[in-house]
């Protein structure tokens, strides 16, 4: 690889093109429609930021899975259930601030282990088709979450408070107020910068986060995770456990997940019991792959750079798209299609790449036995 | 199914017959049974309960029918049904928008959709041989993608017909449009059996019918054996001379114009067009009904479409109604979710159903 790219400087001009392409065609998207869509400056930093304080963490979640070979969890949506189903019994039970937002990550832990321990179950039993089953896990456990939620909460689960009941008695109203622990963890430390809001704390957490994942992949389990996620089989004779070390690695990333999720709310201020989490996954994974991961690769650098790219899509797109069309509906379907367009793409690349690399192998084979019989 | 019964025989009594058609099977056909029983004692009419559920088993069978082909190739579960069913809606608003009305309009909404289709499936198909092994993901995204891409279609195509466009601008065609003085009931009215509060849509069921036995037929000649080949054992159909790429090809365009067929005539039922979001979850119901019926990520019949299709509309039609009455509660929504995706889910991590 590395003699190729001494060989020509155009060569590797073309190959960081193609490598990088997704995240070069956002600038260029981006490059286009920040002009149109007007908004000032100023405007779009402030969003910005604050969207990385938001979202960041969620994606973080992501990372691990794909370091032990189990590709784009979509499982992480079963981790945000967890992280909702804790804020909803934390704001019944009226702690508020950001011992509201502690709790709410403890009670959480249980749950999303649960879970992941479950999702892990599942996707040990489908190895080679993850994805797709993880996505399929996340819509059942949607099923389970609207029975906990909308019926069990109430006549099993003690709920006491009736502004989050709905008027029948039992189950979660559709929007749940949490706007006694609304950004308390943005506002506590937070620094103003030329008009820019900056939520240090949350800023500080991720950052802990970062060196924690950064960390987690240089000790024993994160060799062994690596390791499996580059081959199976050799991981498997070489004494590691794969099926524990990928369970393992999907329960961090639901706990994660759950974390995120309430750092999420705790920024929005409120919960949309039966929604906040449905989208949730995609446009994380959305936003990770627009910053030039791939399904079997990615790094901190791609998170920070595709919540940046994505969300500055995300908000001029709409605008953009009003000024040109005259119709706000046009941007907001580009948005949508744009983040689907960007999973469908990387997730092709990925599977021709791991095609052309098992055609690879097999040519060298054929090479190597041609060679022993001679 | 043949080849299982025979090695299944000497195994025989309660535990071989549980293993042959699947736990989670037996599980839904009890539950349907059961709510079939309950009907009448919590005072919903046992009569007009089967017919809802026949109605709608003639909405849905078609797009069950549309997994058949590329299950049978190989390429697994059809989550790119939203494709052809995006052919459908293109065939469907043209249509109308060229004035035919009556029987005429669905016919050709059958015939415009059908280029669209063949395109589609043509690229759509390209695309999952390039991909071999991880089509059912990347099938999903593409569904996606071209559902959300055509929101923008249906915004910005010079539509002009007053039935369908937004009224107040003139332009943009309506999230619901409805079929009444096109097909409405086009197939479900022709010979319709009506006794009392029961009424069978024969022309449906006939129209289905048609379209599973070509299929039929079209699995016992030589390119449909080619295709379950193809899908048994790729390596095996290579070496006997089979075109793998192009047989699967055919099977996804196949798939792709059944899809198309599939929402037309379940808009005849219906009574409306759906556009925008609506095809983007379509897949699944359809995707567990045939599930249900007994097919696994490998393999299928026209048998398993019939049986599936029945119980899953079976259940989402009885349990609203049934459940409602007994436990004073809507849990409809949240059965039919946990049923349809826990299907999906039991037939993914089956190792029989295995990855290649």
């Amino acid at each position: 690889m590395k003699k190729q790219s001494q060989a020509s400087g155009a060569g590797a001009v073309a190959r960081f093109l193609r490598q990088n392409s997704v995240p070069l065609m956002f600038i260029i998207i981006c490059a286009v429609l920040i002009p149109i869509s007007g908004f000032s400056a100023g405007y779009l930093i402030n969003e910005i930021v604050t969207r990385m304080g938001r979202n960041i963490f969620l994606i973080l979640s992501l990372l691990i899975p794909i370091t032990a070979g189990m590709g784009l969890n979509f499982g992480m949506t079963l981790g945000a259930m967890a992280g909702e189903i804790a804020l909803i019994l934390v704001s019944d039970w009226q702690i508020w601030g950001i011992p509201g937002i502690v709790l709410a990550m403890i009670v959480s832990i249980p749950i999303s282990v649960g879970l992941g321990l479950l999702c892990g179950k599942i996707l040990n039993m489908a190895k080679g088709r993850e994805m797709v089953t993880s996505y399929i896990t996340s819509f059942f456990i949607g099923g389970v979450y609207m029975l906990v939620v909308l019926y069990m909460m109430g006549p099993i689960i003690p709920i006491a408070h009736s502004s989050i009941k709905l008027p029948r008695g039992y189950g979660i109203r559709n929007t749940v107020s949490l706007l006694s622990m609304r950004q308390s963890l943005d506002n506590l430390l937070a620094i103003r910068v030329l008009g820019v809001k900056i939520p240090t704390l949350t800023f500080l957490i991720i950052g802990l986060m970062c060196l924690g994942i950064v960390w987690f992949g240089k000790t024993k389990l994160g060799q062994d995770m690596r390791a499996v996620g580059q081959d199976i089989q050799v991981a498997r004779d070489a004494g590691i456990d794969v099926e524990r070390t990928r369970l393992i690695s999907i329960i961090i990333s639901t706990v994660l997940a759950g974390f995120g999720m309430i750092i999420y709310l705790q920024n929005m201020g409120n919960l949309s019991t039966y929604s906040s989490h449905t989208q949730i996954g995609m446009f994380c994974i959305a936003a990770l792959l627009v910053g030039g991961a791939s399904v079997e690769k990615a790094s901190i650098g791609n998170v920070f750079l595709g919540v940046i790219l994505f969300h500055l899509m995300f908000i001029v797109a709409p605008q953009a798209g009003a000024k040109i069309t005259g119709d706000s509906m046009i941007g907001e379907y580009f948005r949508v299609f744009a983040s689907y367009g960007v999973i469908t793409i990387a997730l092709i690349m990925y599977e021709t790449r791991k095609r052309k690399a098992k055609l690879m192998a097999g040519r060298q084979l054929q090479l190597a036995q041609s060679e022993d019989v001679k | 199914m043949s080849q299982t019964e025979k090695t299944l025989k000497p195994v025989s009594g309660f535990s071989a017959f549980v293993q042959n058609f699947g736990l989670p099977r037996l599980i839904i056909a009890g539950f349907l049974l059961l709510l079939f029983i309950a009907a009448p004692f919590v005072g919903s009419n046992f009569f007009t309960q089967l017919t809802n559920t026949i109605n709608r088993f003639s909405w849905n069978a078609i797009l069950v029918l549309s997994m058949v082909p590329m299950v049978h190739s190989g390429c697994g579960l059809n989550f790119g049904l939203p494709l052809g069913i995006v052919s459908g809606l293109l065939g469907a608003t043209i249509s109308m928008e060229l004035g035919f009305t009556g029987g005429l309009s669905f016919l050709m909404a059958i015939l415009i959709a059908t280029p669209f289709a063949l395109i589609f499936g043509y690229g759509y198909g390209h695309l999952l041989n390039r991909i071999k092994g991880g089509e059912m993901m990347i099938a999903t995204y593409v569904g996606f993608s071209a559902v959300s891409f055509m929101c923008i279609a249906w915004l910005l195509l010079p539509y002009r017909s007053p039935n369908m466009v937004w009224g107040l601008s003139g332009k943009g065609l309506r999230t619901t449009i409805t079929v009444e003085g096109y097909y409405d009931k086009i197939l479900a009215n022709f010979l319709k059996i009506e006794i009392g509060s029961f009424s069978i849509p024969v022309g449906t069921l006939l129209f289905f019918a048609l379209l599973a036995f070509l299929m039929w037929a079209f699995l016992h000649t030589k390119a449909g054996t080619a295709m379950t080949a193809v899908g048994s054992n790729p390596t095996f159909a290579r070496a006997s001379g089979i075109n793998v790429d192009k047989v699967r090809l055919q099977s996804v365009i196949m798939s792709t114009w059944l899809g198309a067929v599939g929402i037309l005539v379940y808009q005849q039922g219906f009574g409306f067009i759906q556009l925008y979001m609506a095809p983007f979850y379509m897949a699944l119901p359809a995707i567990s009904a045939i599930l249900i019926g007994g097919a696994s990520v490998n393999k299928a019949s026209i048998t398993n479409v019939i049986i599936g299709t029945f119980l899953f509309q079976g259940i989402v039609t009885m349990t609203p109604t049934v459940m409602n009455n007994i436990i004073r509660m809507d849990m409809s929504e949240v059965i039919r979710v946990i049923v349809s995706q826990g299907m999906i889910l039991y037939a993914l991590t089956r190792k029989q159903g295995g990855s290649k």
